[in-house]
């Protein structure tokens, strides 16, 4: 292994200091003089036509500026809508489509003068059938959602096609499925659900816009500002050079806040009034704005008596809410993930995506692996049940090794899965000896696990990076990246202090500002690590190239006889510090020079996915006999990450992932009856506290340097919430013998799968 | 409808400074805080009393900033993180915070060391379980609990021998 300064090394995070004092701000802080606050009015009903909006009282209030409706929008020459398919108006136009949705926008002095007056904007409905289910959005003459054809206005084969509700649809298929079925010694099959969720990033969606002489500006809370400034380009006609998008610091992200959400509001207020406009939602009405896709999920699988399977069959739909976001990217993942790590030989798996009048399905967390993954991991458990093959063997006989191809199209598996089972097992037999010891009479104890990989990012990644040696020989990084909690700062600091050969104390990192940082797609699919990784490597080799020019240059050499240093180089026997080298050029102690890098799919990347992302997870349970109220009591995770060139990060990211697991398998769960949303506030939707987190909670880290990025590292971030639906299934089927095919189990459903049973 | 909303003077301390102000009856103390004062690390998140995020300590209790009217501060002390560190010079609990990682997003953190501030001056030796009990009230959805376990347990000494969290 090659020695490393930093890389590899916990060191602590660079923004701890600014968030354990309360200076780092976040979108939610940040205010210009001469702010305007919009608060929308929003619809009541899931499905409506707006018959007439009535502004008069509103628009006497104390402090109003202005009230935008949808019709005002539509007669605005801006193009009125947003989305990767860009099916979702600014504010409703003629339609409402989802209770929550915003009709009009109240811009005033304050936010409390603009929440008065929102209450007093009177809007006359006409309601329409709702399409609140998978049963009502693909019956024959359903009503549709959207009545309109988009599908030549975003990515092919995505959008409302005017006909029915669907929305998307992936097939894949290989070998002959139904008929490898019949030759399975065992056949085990369900139909698995998998809730909405809610991602409840604690920073509530927020976004200040103003216009100004050079173009748009946005501050808001987001971690894709490349794609959200594109979104907002098309809105206003604005060439990208006057669009800008700023992010600091992000209160929570988990996926929820990728493309735009509020910063059209926002941007649109600006746009009239002429003045910043800041939009702040609350946290009830962010949970009015974007959630996880749940998924029904049919699945049937044959083994052979060996254990090898035959055949996947999987049919899998989501109800994707009113307006597409990125659910039919989701909705495509579960249909590569439910098939899991191993080699099947033939397969059928189609999925389908549908509009209903919910809350937009969004991105989150696990991309549809939880979704998937709880089914595909939920039928290796029951084949192992039925064939009375250890669950692991039953993996290890199917499990594709490092390098091999298990899906067709895709890249090899990167990971020794093999091995990290073994470790997995390990640990959780030692977790549960330990367990063992400690246990309370009262409560029936349980150990299961499940594993994934998951194929992550687009076909088409791109990352640029732009670093900055200084004067005085120390560097910046000017990065698109965010932070947003998973420790990009930190950990971009390090490879770029490693590549560098300056301490970590030595550089800046200036992040996700379109303004200032070259292009980063996203920071999503836990891919950050990985290809700002890559791009600052290429940029730091630029950089150096850059400093050995100079110092020949300056020094009369040959560019060979120049050679390279840990933070400098190394002219005649001598060491010269990147400071030096820049002196000696610009004849004074002042100039700089920069490097850039870039990594993209074309010849490049171009084997998807960047890799796959694994998970291991093992848990053990235990269940109170009277409550039947299921608690993890601990956990063990194998994050296999390549490398960890921060390990203490990689531990928060995977057990941090895990208990987000946790959550949706045990209690989380939004909840819609008739045309509402029940529980769409914090207080009856009941995410993980800190009694929730397991008493025993490991994380090894195999550190195989087998992955794509620097250091042989790939990405981390996700594999650990794929794997837990399935993992305290079996556990809870280890502990009280019901198979679960509905997440969360709550006690009710445990009660009554116990009951079933009997 | 434009009635004029009662004003209420209130003179109260916060972070060691004496303020006075006159506030709206309907004002929160997190607005009071936020937007009156600048002090932005006290955080908004859930304004129903249930995640934490907008901890402060009122005369040393921890209360929800977003469910206490800025009028109870009257003749009240407040500290919110910002009261915690002398210029650079981090307090002990916010040190630890920082050395063991124990947060990912940061938007908890204010609301939680303040919270851990209470019970160590309450308990200065936690058992597991009476942290646990003691900071339900403060989520942290980056699942970072962990790790402000550990924090914890590196400025206070569980007297019953308990493993620790991540053993």
């Amino acid at each position: 292994m090659t020695h490393h300064r930093v890389a590899g090394v916990s060191i602590p995070r660079l923004d701890a200091a600014d968030k354990v004092t309360g200076r780092a701000q976040y979108a939610i802080d940040l205010t210009l003089p001469g702010t305007l606050h919009g608060v929308c009015v929003r619809s009541p009903l899931p499905h409506g036509r707006i018959r007439s909006i009535d502004k008069s009282a509103a628009a006497e209030a104390k402090g109003v500026v202005c009230i935008i409706t949808g019709e005002d929008l539509a007669a605005m020459p801006l193009f009125p809508r947003f989305g990767m398919v860009p099916d979702r108006p600014i504010l409703a136009i003629e339609r409402v489509r989802f209770t929550g949705e915003p009709v009009a926008l109240v811009v005033a002095e304050t936010r409390a003068a603009a929440r008065d007056a929102a209450a007093k904007v009177a809007v006359d409905y006409e309601d329409l059938p709702p399409v609140m289910t998978l049963e009502d959005a693909l019956a024959s003459g359903a009503v549709l959602v959207h009545e309109e054809d988009l599908t030549s206005e975003g990515p092919s084969g995505m959008g409302p096609d005017g006909k029915s509700n669907v929305l998307y649809r992936t097939e894949h298929v290989w070998g002959d499925a139904e008929r490898a079925l019949k030759t399975a010694t065992v056949v085990v099959e369900d139909t698995f659900e998998y809730p909405m969720l809610y991602g409840y990033a604690m920073e509530p969606y927020n976004a200040m816009a103003r216009f100004d002489g050079q173009g748009l500006t946005v501050w808001t809370s987001t971690h894709t500002p490349y794609m959200n400034r594109r979104e907002l380009a098309r809105i206003f006609s604005l060439p990208l050079s006057k669009v800008r998008v700023v992010v600091p610091y992000v209160g929570g992200n988990y996926g929820t806040k990728g493309l735009a959400k509020v910063d059209p509001l926002a941007a649109l207020g600006s746009w009239v009034t002429g003045r910043p406009v800041k939009v702040v939602l609350s946290i009830d009405e962010s949970m009015q704005t974007a959630r996880g896709d749940s998924a029904r999920i049919f699945a049937r699988t044959g083994f052979r008596a060996d254990g090898t399977m035959t055949a996947r069959i999987f049919e899998i739909l989501v109800p994707a809410g009113a307006y597409a976001d990125v659910s039919p990217l989701v909705m495509a993942k579960m249909g590569v993930r439910c098939l899991g790590p191993y080699r099947v030989p033939n397969v059928r798996v189609r999925t389908q995506a549908v509009y209903t009048n919910t809350v937009p399905g969004a991105a989150l967390r696990g991309f549809g692996g939880p979704q998937a993954v709880f089914a595909g991991e939920s039928l290796m458990n029951w084949g192992a049940e039925e064939l009375g093959i250890p669950p692991a063997d039953i993996r290890r006989v199917n499990m594709a090794n490092r390098g091999e191809v298990f899906h067709q199209g895709l890249r090899g598996l990167d990971s020794d899965l093999q091995a990290d089972l073994t470790i997995l097992q390990e640990e959780l037999e030692e977790q549960w000896r330990v367990d063992e010891a400690e246990q309370d009479r009262r409560r029936k104890r349980g150990r299961g696990f499940a594993v994934s990989a998951t194929n992550v990012g687009d076909e088409t990644p791109v990352s640029t990076a732009l670093v900055r040696i200084h004067a005085d020989g120390t560097c910046s990084l000017l990065t698109g990246a965010v932070e947003v909690g998973q420790g990009s700062r930190t950990v971009l600091a390090q490879i770029l202090a490693e590549e560098f050969g300056i301490p970590y104390d030595q550089v800046s990192i200036i992040q996700s500002d379109t303004g200032v940082g070259t292009y980063e797609r996203y920071t999503a699919a836990s891919s950050t690590t990985t290809l700002q990784g890559l791009a600052i490597q290429r940029a730091v080799q630029n950089a150096r190239l850059r400093i050995r020019d100079l110092a020949a240059d300056a020094w009369g050499l040959d560019a060979d006889d120049v050679k390279k240093a840990d933070g400098g180089v190394i002219v005649k026997d001598q060491f010269h510090d990147f400071g030096e080298v820049i002196k000696e050029w610009f004849g004074t102690e002042a100039g700089e020079v920069v490097g850039f890098g870039a990594v993209r799919g074309p010849g490049d990347l171009q084997e998807a996915p960047v890799f796959w992302e694994v998970g291991n997870v093992g848990v053990i349970v235990s269940i109170d006999s009277d409550t039947l109220q299921v608690r993890v009591d601990s956990i063990v995770t194998v994050g296999d990450c390549g490398f960890a060139i921060n390990p203490r990060l990689v531990e928060g990211q995977e057990l941090g992932a895990a208990l987000g697991g946790i959550g949706g398998a045990l209690f989380e769960e939004l909840l819609y009856e008739g045309g509402e949303m029940i529980n769409g506030t914090l207080i009856d939707y009941r995410v993980p506290r800190i009694t929730d987190f397991p008493t025993a909670a490991r994380c090894l880290l195999p550190n195989r340097q087998d992955g794509v990025g620097p250091y042989g590292a790939r990405g981390s971030g996700e594999g650990a919430i794929q794997p837990v639906g399935a993992a305290v299934s079996a556990a809870i089927a280890h502990a009280a013998g019901v198979r679960i095919t509905k997440l969360p189990v709550t006690p009710e459903r445990l009660w009554r799968a116990l009951r079933q049973a009997k | 409808m434009d009635e004029t909303m009662e004003e209420i003077p209130i003179n109260t301390t916060v972070n060691g400074r004496s303020v006075t102000a006159l506030v709206e009856a309907r004002r929160m103390l997190t607005e009071f805080l936020r937007e009156d004062l600048g002090l932005t690390g006290v955080k908004v998140s859930c304004e129903v009393q249930v995640c934490g995020a907008c901890t402060v300590l009122l005369d040393g209790m921890p209360v929800s900033g977003c469910s206490t009217l800025a009028a109870e501060a009257h003749e009240r002390t407040i500290t919110t993180i910002e009261g915690l560190s002398r210029g650079e010079e981090l307090h002990p609990i916010q040190d630890a915070f920082v050395q063991s990682s124990a947060l990912q997003c940061g938007y908890c953190t204010p609301g939680m060391v303040l919270t851990v501030k209470a019970l160590l001056e309450q308990n200065p030796q936690p058992t597991e379980n009476e942290i646990r009990h003691f900071l339900e009230g403060n989520i942290c959805r980056c699942g970072t609990y962990g790790f402000v376990m550990e924090a914890i347990r590196s400025l206070s000494e569980a007297p019953d021998g308990s493993e620790s969290v991540l053993g």
